[in-house]
């Protein structure tokens, strides 16, 4: 990697933030050149999603979803993995929630469900994922491709069970019965309502704080545990963790299932947190705009759940944007988001070795960058 | 130091017309953070000569190589070629001023021809059969000049090491090149390819040529070239002309202190059975026997040398015993347990049954570069009661592991949180080998235990082998390096196309007559 010679803070501080400058700067131009005043727009954005109580409440639901998309692909990646497959993913964790709570919601109160939602979004994610990484682990199909593969077949199979199966009698549109109030997950407004703090209402759940406990936990697995030494081995240098007795095979298989596993909890969020039914399309590009969160927040937790907040802040932000100023489409957002994505993801590092020279410049190499020999 | 280098050019200039030295290094440092790799470093190499560079690792040789070749820009300092000062910022400038480079990996395309190969980066016109006719009638000019034959239409894959070589040096002619670097170029070869090599580089010499020579083996120096720079700490500390020096002068100045020549060893009577090898094969994904119904034994107390060239098999012979390649005929035995084809045995079985592994390749296979130190230090055995804590990592455990592996085996820095890719090779090894000789193991398989270690180290892992088997472990060696495994065995094999082929006692053996074994040629030629 070009920044691997620079100092840490450089790497995942100076470098993300001058990449979303640039994107920010390249967007500026777009509105400025369809006549429309650039700053007022920004204002308009950051107004829209931080601003007010809803605003903020619209944030934390969409960095909830990134934050586990993000996750997803970042854990994979240090396995050396790369699942794009995510959005199939949490496509197949959502059907999984809704079959439980379509099969389960009036037998048994919320403190079961809720545990139970959180299993089947798990199992059936990493069931989804589970396919591709076999094949991958022991034929030999690329992941990157199968999983790609695997997303086209989850939205096929999700329209034929809608369509076909799961749809309410009588309706025209393919959604599902909604679920009984204890299939329900308890929005945060509701649970601050509890306690006593009044908060707008917005689609933020409690599966937030499902986000944040898998970051802590996932932070400690890969860093804290040898299973996370194994996997990191296999992702760094597969013939060195077969010299030290791990199995690969095994390490992709269970890597891909935990992957897959976070990536179903977007279906969570959505489907037991959100909508309270079945539907179709409800994970509308979250698992592909993990791969961004990840790669932004160098596959470190900490910088998925930074990442996540930003993206956050570029949906709601935008959306608010596209609402509020007539001369910018809900287009030119999704411009925005993907200039966003395309300097931070893409050309992560096309800045590195300008900052890399500006920054030896003023000071000499701080570490050996090779042993001499 | 300059005035030495001085007065070896003048001696060497007195009788001819004085043409201007090919190489001139003016007070070159650079530095990778607080590590000086090369500090102030002034060396003259004159036209037409042999320049040999030794020093141990880390002294600066190859970052000196770098800089000339133009993979890294010098803090500071000034290189001249023919009295020119040049500014070489890539190798593409580094080839235009006449200079080319044989690495110690060879880079070529392994599916790609000699020809091919050759032509690489260098192609002349639009169509590609321009090229090759072009660089075909070179290639007979280069060849006829410099004596230096490969098959132009050979696929790279099908050739042994010292062809591929070859074709490495012809890629550097090919391009032009006045001034030839070589680094290690020696540490794959045969004895009887060494001395082919070498005829190439007089040749080469005899033509005007000028070439650098980068060695950790003296003696190759002494055969071989006129002039030699001793470098150490990352300095100059000698230049010498290799006639007026000797091999014991140029080890001192290597390491600045006196090198004890020889091992000490008390013979130890050999004990039981610890590793039964019975008609072992191994094939390849082609099918092709890599290992070829090999029967052998060791006993504790006794360390069993493997020689040979190469890629005849050593390799596969030391991962089929880890538990790495799965065994295809035959199979061994080690502390009762019987490995065979429909019985096989994974690394991680074979460590709990008291083997352990210093493999040959220590970057790919005994350590992972990205991790911390402390965490290649425990690799292999990350799954011991001793580093958890619960279903956490015990993080003091196991530092406190690697500081005190790093204590007894002198380490240096000693530092259990420094990326293991920022030790020098031969830190690196004494890391893996104190890691694998830790648990005091019963049988152990050791490969290129020495291979990029500078010669201080080499000594003090030699000893630590010499201890283990004292101390009652049966230890497999495979080494290139003749010496080490003459210095070391009790018993010598030697490998040839994956067959041993020949046994014999390390008293009897002398270089020659392994040198013959491992061609394979014992019958033929002695």
């Amino acid at each position: 990697m070009p920044a691997a010679s620079l100092p840490r803070w450089i790497d995942t501080g100076v470098i993300p933030v001058l990449n979303i400058a640039l994107a920010l700067i390249v967007s500026g131009l777009i509105i400025a050149a369809i006549g429309e005043d650039p700053f007022a727009a920004m204002a308009v954005m950051v107004k829209g999603a931080l601003g007010y109580q809803e605003g903020i409440g619209y944030t934390l639901y969409y960095a909830t979803n990134f934050t586990f998309a993000g996750l997803a692909v970042a854990i994979a990646f240090h396995a050396g993995l790369f699942n794009i497959g995510g959005e199939g993913q949490a496509y197949i964790g959502g059907l999984g929630v809704g079959l439980v709570m379509l099969a389960l919601d009036s037998a048994l109160p919320m403190v079961l469900l809720l545990p139970l939602g959180l299993l089947a979004s798990a199992i059936f994610g990493a069931a989804w994922a589970a396919v591709p990484a076999y094949l991958q682990a022991c034929r030999g199909s690329h992941i990157v491709i199968t999983t790609i593969m695997f997303n086209f077949i989850a939205a096929a199979l999700m329209v034929y069970l809608m369509v076909n199966v799961l749809i309410q009698p009588g309706q025209m549109s393919p959604q599902s019965r909604e679920f009984d109030v204890s299939g329900h997950l308890p929005f945060v407004h509701e649970a601050l309502a509890w306690i006593g703090v009044s908060f707008a209402r917005s689609p933020l759940n409690v599966s937030i704080v499902w986000a944040a406990v898998c970051c802590l936990g996932l932070g400690a697995y890969i860093w804290r545990t040898r299973w996370g030494y194994e996997l990191r081995t296999v992702g760094h240098n597969e013939r060195a963790a077969v010299y030290a007795g791990v199995n690969p095979r095994r390490v992709i298989v269970i890597t891909m299932c935990i992957s897959g596993g976070l990536a179903g909890f977007v279906g969570m969020n959505e489907v037991m947190g959100v909508h309270h039914r079945l539907l179709l399309d409800f994970t509308a590009g979250y698992g592909f705009t993990g791969i961004a969160v990840s790669l932004m927040g160098r596959n470190h937790p900490i910088g998925v759940v930074l990442a996540s907040l930003l993206f956050g802040v570029l949906y709601q932000g935008g959306a608010e944007l596209a609402f509020e100023v007539p001369g910018i489409t809900r287009e030119l957002v999704v411009t925005i988001q993907g200039l966003v994505i395309l300097f931070s993801g893409a050309l992560a590092y096309m800045t590195a070795p300008w900052v890399a020279r500006i920054y030896y410049a003023v000071k000499p190499r701080p570490e050996p960058a090779v042993s001499a020999a | 130091m300059t005035t030495d280098a001085d007065s070896a050019t003048k001696k060497r200039a007195a009788g001819q017309s004085a043409p201007p030295p090919a190489i001139e290094f003016h007070g070159i440092s650079k530095s990778f953070g607080p590590v000086r790799a090369n500090h102030d470093v002034s060396m003259t190499i004159a036209a037409g000569c042999i320049h040999g560079i030794v020093g141990e690792n880390g002294a600066g040789k190859s970052t000196l190589m770098s800089i000339l070749y133009g993979f890294y820009e010098a803090d500071r300092g000034e290189i001249k070629v023919a009295g020119q000062a040049v500014n070489i910022t890539s190798p593409d400038r580094a080839i235009a001023a006449g200079i080319g480079m044989v690495h110690q990996h060879f880079m070529l395309v392994d599916t790609f021809t000699v020809l091919e190969n050759i032509i690489l980066g260098a192609e002349r016109g639009l169509l590609l059969a321009d090229s090759i006719a072009a660089a075909g009638e070179e290639l007979k000019r280069l060849e006829a000049e410099y004596d230096l034959y490969v098959d132009p239409e050979a696929v790279i894959q099908d050739l042994p090491v010292g062809a591929l070589q070859r074709v490495e040096i012809l890629k550097a002619l090919y391009r032009g090149a006045k001034i030839l670097i070589l680094d290690e170029p020696t540490g794959v070869l045969t004895p009887q390819e060494t001395d082919q090599l070498f005829r190439i580089l007089q040749a080469l010499k005899a033509q005007g040529g000028t070439v650098i020579l980068i060695t950790h083996k003296l003696r190759e120096i002494m055969a071989i070239t006129d002039t030699v720079s001793v470098m150490r700490h990352g300095r100059v500390v000698a230049d010498k002309i290799t006639a007026e020096t000797s091999e014991a002068e140029l080890a001192e100045l290597m390491v600045g202190r006196k090198i004890r020549s020889g091992l000490k060893r008390t013979d130890v009577a050999v004990g039981k059975v610890a590793l039964r090898v019975r008609h072992l094969t191994v094939r390849d994904a082609y099918r092709v026997p890599r290992v070829d119904d090999v029967s052998f034994e060791i006993r504790t107390h006794e360390i069993v040398g493997i020689a040979g060239v190469s890629g005849n098999g050593q390799s596969e012979l030391l991962e089929v015993l880890a538990g790495i390649l799965p065994v295809a005929g035959g199979g061994f035995e080690i502390a009762g347990r019987r490995i065979m084809p429909d019985d096989p045995c994974d690394p991680a079985q074979l460590r709990t049954l008291g083997l352990a592994h210093v493999p040959e390749d220590r970057q790919r296979l005994g350590m992972v570069a990205e991790f911390s130190a402390k965490e290649s230090a425990i690799l292999g055995y990350q799954n011991e009661p001793l580093y958890q804590d619960g279903i956490m990592f015990n993080q003091a455990a196991i530092a406190e592991k690697c500081a005190a592996l790093m204590a007894r085996f002198d380490v240096r820095p000693p530092l259990p949180a420094v990326l293991s890719a920022n030790f020098s090779g031969g830190n690196q090894q004494k890391l893996i080998l104190a890691r694998e000789l830790d648990r005091a193991p019963d049988v152990l398989l050791v490969g290129q235990p020495t291979r990029g270690v500078d010669i201080g180290a080499v000594e003090f892992i030699h000893r630590q082998l010499i201890d283990m088997r004292d101390q009652g472990c049966a230890i497999l060696l495979v080494s290139v390096e003749l010496e080490e495994i003459m210095a070391l065995s009790d018993r010598i094999l030697v490998m040839f196309e994956g067959r041993i082929v020949a046994e014999l006692p390390a008293v009897d053996a002398d270089e020659r007559t392994l040198g013959l074994m491992m061609a394979n040629a014992a019958a033929a030629t002695a």
